[in-house]
């Protein structure tokens, strides 16, 4: 039935078997496995979530469920989505992957700690879902006193608790990166001979580890209050409500940037290997992720402009929010300009890399709409800024991440996927969510408030476009599932470098050595020097 | 009616706001279409046509690096000072404003006229005239938002918040909780009624049958006995409240405070927290006597003790002719002479 044999070598796949093999497993490239098929569960739930909230805004009068119901199947899907899917996805599954290959090291810094991590978000997981099931968190995503503190009488404190220890799992990722980064580069792979990916990650780390510790403090105070009823956030307790969302979102917003950097990393990796040209200005786009992560941590009061905090304090957060789109703008003009003259393939992952160029540019340029204080007061808590974080967070981080997995499929199964149905499902997916969040828009301006379980009549029409394009969308997610597990049995052997890239991880076999290189390269140029692959691709032509 | 894909402008505001919102339209479709453009016409133009292409490798151009840098940043800048500005304009009410309180609730919107009209979930207001809200939860937070007008603003416990618009077209108007506040968050809605001055005058005239929020402020005043201490010529162990809004007051152990509407809610809820300097912390806590509607109506009813505080401190129009209300505290009994807190 199937010809092409996996080659007898011995690999990270093959090295070990049995359950026990997986679960004590070491190897920084197994854990990104176990990451992959974690997050791809979550990915799963989450989606579910999205499905019953569309399903149920097809009608205004929301007959499908309950509000409570419905205010359950948001605030999960946000916490689902969030916290186990988009902030662990790439830079715990390629970052695990591929960060150590890429800098020509053997494994990340601290292996145990790497699968410490893994086990924290499975812990963290399973507290979630368990609240879930037990009966389901209405408080938002965002868990704002005194509601979530006071007055829900939901699984509030077992959800917290999950997100508590997630956040740890998240932490440990940071750190192994950093350290990683710092200690175990190849001879010869200096700072600036680097992958972009590598510099992307390198900044995000740094935010994993500084801002997530503040929101631990931010749910141990929640929990505080909630159960002892200590007055942090509760005015009736003497508590200051307003507090709390400085606490959230200043780990929260920078939180966006750890979604999305991430996403930028790859965007460079796939925009250079399939234009076949270094990517422009890549000190300027490496300095970009250092300040975006830098002023990332400058802007979190613009989630506050209405929410009664002082008018200068309003004007301060415009003005640094206007800052931190221009390392954003530079990234995407830079992505661009590497286009030119270049050699460029439409392989998978670059349609998805294009398609991330053009939501990613949408939801950018929306977010100068936010960040001016005269349209935020109008669209805040409207399904403008639901469309605005989508175009990021799905346009953006998720449409980068389904590149990466294109991208980088063959690199660790050793197959290849049908190109004509993955660049049909890309299509489909660019098609479906545009058609899902681009109403949202119109939608928000409109006045049509976020998190509504009923709504006036005349939104029905953009609702229902809104849904429609959900269908779309969700066709689009589950063909990847279908040919992803064909090709592990089926899909054509691929290469060591079936794209003709750069990167080290490249120069070593597909599926990797358990060490993942033979012999540990010395670097001798920059990234992204195309000379020397295209000669390689030409002898095995 | 067919499909509405814009918004209604009925205030001075979403004029405004609309203004900017086209400006921001149209750098992001022409930045948009730039990159499209470009991406498109690269990928065509450049694509790969044998498996051996290798492009000459270009690492970057400074000036361009420089170019896109600067243009953004410059244009920014330009929405900055324009979002700011309109920002400012919202933030600020209008000295002629009138004044409506809101006290909001899971999941309900009590609104009240100074006149003493008591509506929930609608509020009247006449055309072409500042209207000011001050606006306090009873429990969790809420947002106050008419799209029509381009203007929310979150209702938070323990604290008044402010909006103001003034309308520029009669009708009937989305009014929205825009923060989640639990099970019915998307039943707490309502509509704001702009009608022409004559008609509006008709509709309080027609019901206003239990006197000014000031009067009533003035009775709570009286059954509560806040009179017995202060007095009105200042003999009383606390402070007289005549003339008190919008006055600064000299605290005990320095600093001086505006008294806002803020300030007296603190002080009748939490009156150890600010002393006034050459008094004595005695006043017990109305927390849990008192609702936030009474501390309304007793804000008020303060406020009608400073004729012309109305237009200094820019909250309330609409008071209440101030000699109708001046001489309640003459009920008081007689002074214990002792000084006191407020």
């Amino acid at each position: 039935m199937n010809t092409a044999v996996l080659p007898q070598r011995e690999n990270y796949l093959n090295a070990g078997h049995g359950l026990k093999s997986w679960l004590l497993t070491k190897d920084h490239k197994r854990i990104a496995l176990l990451y992959l098929i974690t997050i791809s569960l979550f990915f799963a739930l989450g989606g579910v979530f999205a499905t019953l909230i569309r399903v149920e805004l097809l009608s205004p009068n929301g007959h499908l469920m309950s509000s409570d119901t419905y205010n359950k199947m948001f605030t999960m899907h946000g916490v689902v989505m969030i916290f186990f899917f988009l902030i662990p996805s790439i830079p715990a599954v390629f970052g695990n992957f591929f960060l150590p290959m890429m800098i020509g090291a053997r494994d990340l810094a601290f292996p145990r700690i790497n699968l410490v991590s893994w086990y924290l978000l499975v812990i963290g997981g399973a507290l979630a879902i368990f609240a879930m099931v037990a009966g389901g968190v209405d408080t938002g995503w965002t868990f704002y006193t005194p509601y979530s503190t006071s007055y829900s009488n939901t699984w509030v404190i077992a959800t917290a608790l999950g997100i508590f220890v997630a956040g740890f799992s998240s932490i440990l990722t940071g750190l192994n990166f950093i350290v990683t980064v710092h200690r175990m580069r190849a001879p010869g792979m200096t700072w600036f001979r680097m992958p972009l990916f590598v510099w992307a990650h390198y900044a995000t780390a740094v935010i994993q580890v500084l801002g997530t510790p503040v929101l631990a403090a931010t749910l141990v105070l929640v929990f505080c209050e909630r159960v002892f009823h200590i007055g942090l956030f509760d005015p009736a307790l003497g508590g200051d409500p307003v507090l709390f969302q400085h606490l959230f979102w200043f780990y929260s917003h920078p939180a966006v940037y750890i979604m999305v950097l991430p996403a930028m990393g790859v965007l460079s990796e796939l925009v250079s290997t399939f234009s076949r040209k270094p990517v422009f200005g890549y000190k300027i786009v490496a300095f970009s992720s250092v300040a975006i992560a830098v002023l990332g941590f400058l802007v979190w009061g613009h989630h506050l402009f209405v929410s009664g905090q002082s008018l200068y304090a309003g004007m301060v957060f415009s003005f640094l929010s206007f800052f931190v789109a221009i390392p954003s703008a530079i990234k995407v003009f830079n992505w661009t300009a590497t286009l030119y003259k270049g050699s460029i393939s439409y392989a998978t992952p670059m349609l998805y890399a294009f398609g991330f160029i053009g939501l990613f540019t949408i939801g950018g340029l929306t977010g100068l709409f936010v960040a001016s204080l005269g349209i935020d007061v109008h669209v805040t808590d409207t399904y403008f800024v639901v469309a605005h974080f989508h175009y990021i967070m799905v346009g953006g981080a998720i449409m980068a991440y389904m590149g990466a997995l294109h991208f980088w499929w063959p690199k660790m199964t050793g197959r290849m996927y049908p190109e004509g149905w993955a660049k049909l499902s890309a299509l489909i997916i660019f098609l479906g969510f545009n058609l899902t969040f681009f109403p949202q828009f119109i939608l928000g301006y409109l006045g049509m408030p976020r998190r509504y379980h009923t709504y006036p009549d005349e939104f029905q029409v953009l609702h229902v476009l809104s849904t429609a394009g959900a269908s779309v969308l969700a066709v689009g997610y589950l063909m990847p599932l279908v040919y992803f597990m064909w090709s592990l049995r089926y899909g054509p052997v691929a290469g060591a470098n079936p794209w003709g890239a750069t990167g080290l991880e490249w120069q070593t076999a597909s599926p990797p050595p358990v060490h993942n290189f033979d012999e540990i390269p010395v670097v001798t140029g920059d990234a992204y020097d195309y000379s020397r692959v295209v000669g390689e691709v030409m002898e095995v032509g | 009616m067919g499909l509405r894909l814009f918004p209604v402008q009925a205030s001075t505001i979403s004029v405004e706001t609309d203004h900017l919102l086209y400006f921001l339209v149209a750098v992001a479709a022409f930045f948009s279409l730039l990159i499209f453009a470009a991406i498109f016409y690269f990928a065509i133009r450049y694509r790969r046509r044998s498996e051996r292409d290798l492009p000459p490798a270009v690492h970057g151009g400074m000036a361009l690096e420089i170019l896109w840098t600067v243009i953004p940043l410059g244009l920014t800048m330009v929405m900055f000072g324009w979002d700011a500005s309109i920002f400012f304009k919202e933030s600020r009410p209008q000295d002629n404003s009138m004044q409506v309180y809101v006290v909001a609730k899971q999941w309900m919107w009590k609104l009240q006229h100074a006149e003493g009209q008591r509506e929930i979930n609608e509020l009247h207001v006449p055309l072409g005239r500042p209207i000011r809200l001050t606006m306090t939860s009873e429990d969790v937070i809420h947002s106050f938002f008419v799209p029509a007008f381009r203007v929310k603003q979150d209702v938070v416990p323990g604290r008044y918040t402010t909006i103001w618009f003034e309308p520029t077209k009669t009708g009937r108007y989305h009014l929205f909780c825009a923060e989640y506040c639990g099970t019915n968050h998307s039943r707490m809605t309502g509509w704001i009624d702009v009608m022409e001055p004559q008609d509006y005058q008709a509709w309080l005239d027609g019901g206003a049958a239990m006197g000014s929020l000031a009067a009533s402020g003035q009775k709570l005043f009286e059954s509560l006995a806040c009179g017995n201490c202060h007095k009105p010529d200042g003999s009383g162990r606390c402070p007289s409240l005549v003339g008190l809004y919008g006055r600064p007051v000299q605290l005990a152990g320095g600093g001086v405070v505006q008294a806002d509407e803020a300030y007296i809610r603190e002080s009748i809820l939490n009156p150890d927290v600010k002393i006034v300097a050459g008094f004595q912390p005695l006043m017990p806590t109305f927390q849990g006597l008192v609702t936030e509607e009474g501390v309304l109506e007793l804000i008020e009813y303060i406020k009608s003790l400073s004729p012309a505080a109305g237009t200094q401190a820019g909250g309330n129009g609409l008071t209440p002719e101030p000699n109708t209300l001046k001489n309640s505290n003459q009920e008081t009994p007689a002074p214990i002479e002792r000084p006191g807190n407020r």
